[in-house]
């Protein structure tokens, strides 16, 4: 934990001592992968919690995933959104040390899949919309976790999702960190913010692992193409929300375009909901849009006689 | 349609291009166990299914050897070998390109992927096997092994029959990026679907199972299995202890631990590994057949019942009538 903290406060400084060289390649449109990974995890970006106070009225937060605990680094609950009632769900992260302490840096354990998972199937139970805000490191690598089974809750909440009978709409606020976000990102429809960063293996990880050096961070975040626009291309995700300044400079602007954007997005989705055998249509397309995603070639076989 | 598997050998490894199997034994002749160190007479420990008669260890298996080991005698089927991987992102390590890795990977392995998928018998019983390859870039998952385990998942829905997936891996390839970490949703999806088809799925989890293959297909099986000893998790041993900087529990990951742990149903010694799937797969099909009164696809067929070295009740090595559905699309 000790080294966490740590690492993160050297994010931080490093993040301050370095605002300029960013807010220069913003100017000439010219952020690299790696600017945008710092951006993606600037303290000052709005977390979850700043999307649904904003967004949102009546929220209602509810706690715990009735097997274990609660965990503080996914919040979830009802809320009205717009017209409508939804189940809202998101990793969240802290604005300072003490908070992100208490939040684990985001870095959620398997019982807060576990109540991810429980409150989407409360909305599935009664026709209730989901939305979800990506924004963590990864799962939480802890004994505990290990020991309460962090890659079962993971595994589990995807196979939730991939067949829970109501929309949901996912959009990536922050940092995308691997299967810990996944975990609650198998939806409909993917939003993502234009700054935020979407990877199979944190940069460092990669560097360290492939080239056996995580200073290589920025290199690999280059070559793991891990940007929206880089994944709206692979058609993973399925739009990009503008930040005409990065999130943390004008917070107000970068969550109203992603209430916009959600609001949209829901309206699509309902409105296949709303037509005869529209949940049918909805699971069919769910199930598509992810069948497809991969990329190979396939030799014509050799006939064999 | 063909038999990879050699004829006439029961539990022979196929030799690989750099002989990598005779590299683990040297001279060929003696074998030393990684856990106890004993030397043990290399054909010996290949009878005994490359389990240490001293100590007990599992040692590790190529996915062609686990295959052979569990299947009746020339009965295995592949299904799409000719996917190829590709490289979307055009991904560049300190060590080059993945194009290249591949390659290089595929002429030391002998294999296209890190994921071999097929169908065959067990005494009998028809099955369909996902068996994943440790040997190829730590059988890690990306665009072709998800496909492959797709495809066969959507088989065996569609012809009912039970889907056995062997799983060792790092977890999600880096090389594919995301590309990799949505296999993870695209296989889960697939057993979803397996799942209101009433199709049983076994996992077997072998040693090292990691990272997206446990966070996803491998670990919402029906019934989830695990070698002794092997070690099982999410986050790697190595990467908790920098981070926590705790030491870690005696046994943690281990196949017991998760056990104890009430995240996995049984651990099976290999040994003993056909005849439990055996007794599961009979099990399940009576559920249909008696339960329900209907008839599947999947009941034992009237092949003889093979021996338990793999040859068949009357000493004969007769190919086994298939059903039809099973072949046509390999």
């Amino acid at each position: 934990m000790r080294r966490a903290i740590q690492r993160r406060q050297d994010d931080e400084s490093a993040l301050a001592d370095s605002d300029e060289p960013i807010e220069a390649a913003e100017e000439s449109g010219q952020l690299t992968p790696w600017d945008r990974v710092r951006i993606a995890r600037h303290p000052e970006r709005p977390h979850s919690l700043d999307y649904i106070n904003e967004l949102m009225t009546g929220f209602i937060e509810l706690h715990g995933d009735r097997r274990y605990g609660d965990d503080p680094a996914i919040v979830g609950g009802i809320a009205r959104f717009r017209d409508r009632t939804i189940i809202v769900i998101g990793h969240q992260k802290g604005a300072d040390t003490r908070e992100n302490i208490k939040r684990n840096f985001g870095m959620v354990k398997p019982e807060g899949y576990r109540k991810a998972e429980r409150l989407m199937k409360h909305a599935e139970k009664f026709g209730i919309p989901v939305v979800t805000f990506i924004d963590t490191p990864g799962a939480e690598p802890g004994i505990g976790s290990e020991e309460r089974g962090q890659g079962t809750a993971i595994a589990e909440s995807l196979l939730t999702m991939a067949s829970l009978k109501t929309p949901v709409v996912a959009v990536i606020i922050g940092e995308g960190g691997s299967g810990g976000a996944l975990a609650i990102g198998m939806a409909d429809r993917i939003l993502m913010l234009e700054n935020a960063v979407y990877a199979v293996a944190s940069p460092e990880a990669c560097a360290a692992i492939l080239w056996k050096d995580a200073g290589k961070a920025p290199q690999a975040a280059e070559t793991m193409r891990i940007t929206a626009p880089d994944l709206l291309e692979f058609g993973i995700i399925d739009q990009i929300v503008a930040e005409t300044s990065p999130a943390h400079e004008d917070p107000q602007a970068a969550i109203a375009s992603v209430g916009a954007t959600v609001d949209r997005a829901l309206d699509d989705l309902m409105t296949v909901v709303d037509q005869p055998s529209g949940l049918d249509r909805l699971m069919e397309f769910r199930y598509e849009k992810f069948r497809r995603i991969g990329e190979w070639t396939e030799a014509e076989p050799v006939s064999v006689s | 349609m063909r038999s990879i598997l050699h004829r006439g050998e029961k539990f022979q490894p196929l030799p690989t291009d750099d002989g990598r199997l005779d590299q683990q034994m040297p001279g060929g002749l003696w074998h030393k166990c990684v856990k106890c160190a004993e030397l043990i007479y290399t054909k010996e420990l290949v009878n005994n299914l490359r389990v240490c008669p001293k100590c007990g260890h599992h040692a590790r298996l190529r996915a062609r050897e686990r295959i052979l080991q569990i299947v009746d005698h020339e009965s295995f089927l592949e299904w799409d070998r000719l996917i190829q991987p590709a490289d979307p992102l055009h991904f560049e390590d300190g060590s080059g390109s993945y194009s290249e890795k591949i390659h290089s990977t595929q002429t030391r392995s002998g294999e296209t992927e890190a994921l071999i998928t097929g169908t065959a018998l067990i005494a009998g019983r028809p099955i369909a096997l996902a068996v994943s390859d440790f040997d190829f870039l730590g059988a890690s998952m990306g665009s072709v092994f998800g496909e492959k385990l797709t495809r066969a998942i959507e088989r065996c829905a569609e012809i009912g029959t039970p889907l056995l997936t062997i799983n060792a891996s790092g977890g999600a390839r880096m090389h594919e990026g995301l590309f990799s970490l949505m296999q993870m949703a695209k296989t889960v999806a697939a057993f979803a679907r397996l799942g209101e088809a009433r199709v049983p799925h076994i996992s077997l989890l072998a040693d090292p199972c990691y990272g997206g293959v446990t966070a996803s297909y491998a670990t919402v099986a029906d019934i989830i299995i695990a070698e002794p000893g092997a070690l099982i998790g999410f986050a790697g041993p190595r990467v908790i202890e920098q981070i926590t900087k705790q030491k870690l529990p005696e046994g943690f990951q281990t196949a017991e631990f998760l056990l104890s742990h009430g995240m996995i149903d049984l651990i099976v010694e290999r040994p003993d590994l056909k005849a439990r799937l055996v007794e599961l797969l009979d099990h399940y099909a009576r559920v249909h057949q008696v339960d329900r009164g209907e008839s599947i696809p999947w009941q034992p067929t009237l092949v003889p019942v093979a021996g338990p070295n793999g040859a068949s009740a009357d000493g004969t090595s007769s190919v086994p009538n298939r059903v039809s559905a099973m072949g046509a699309s390999s």
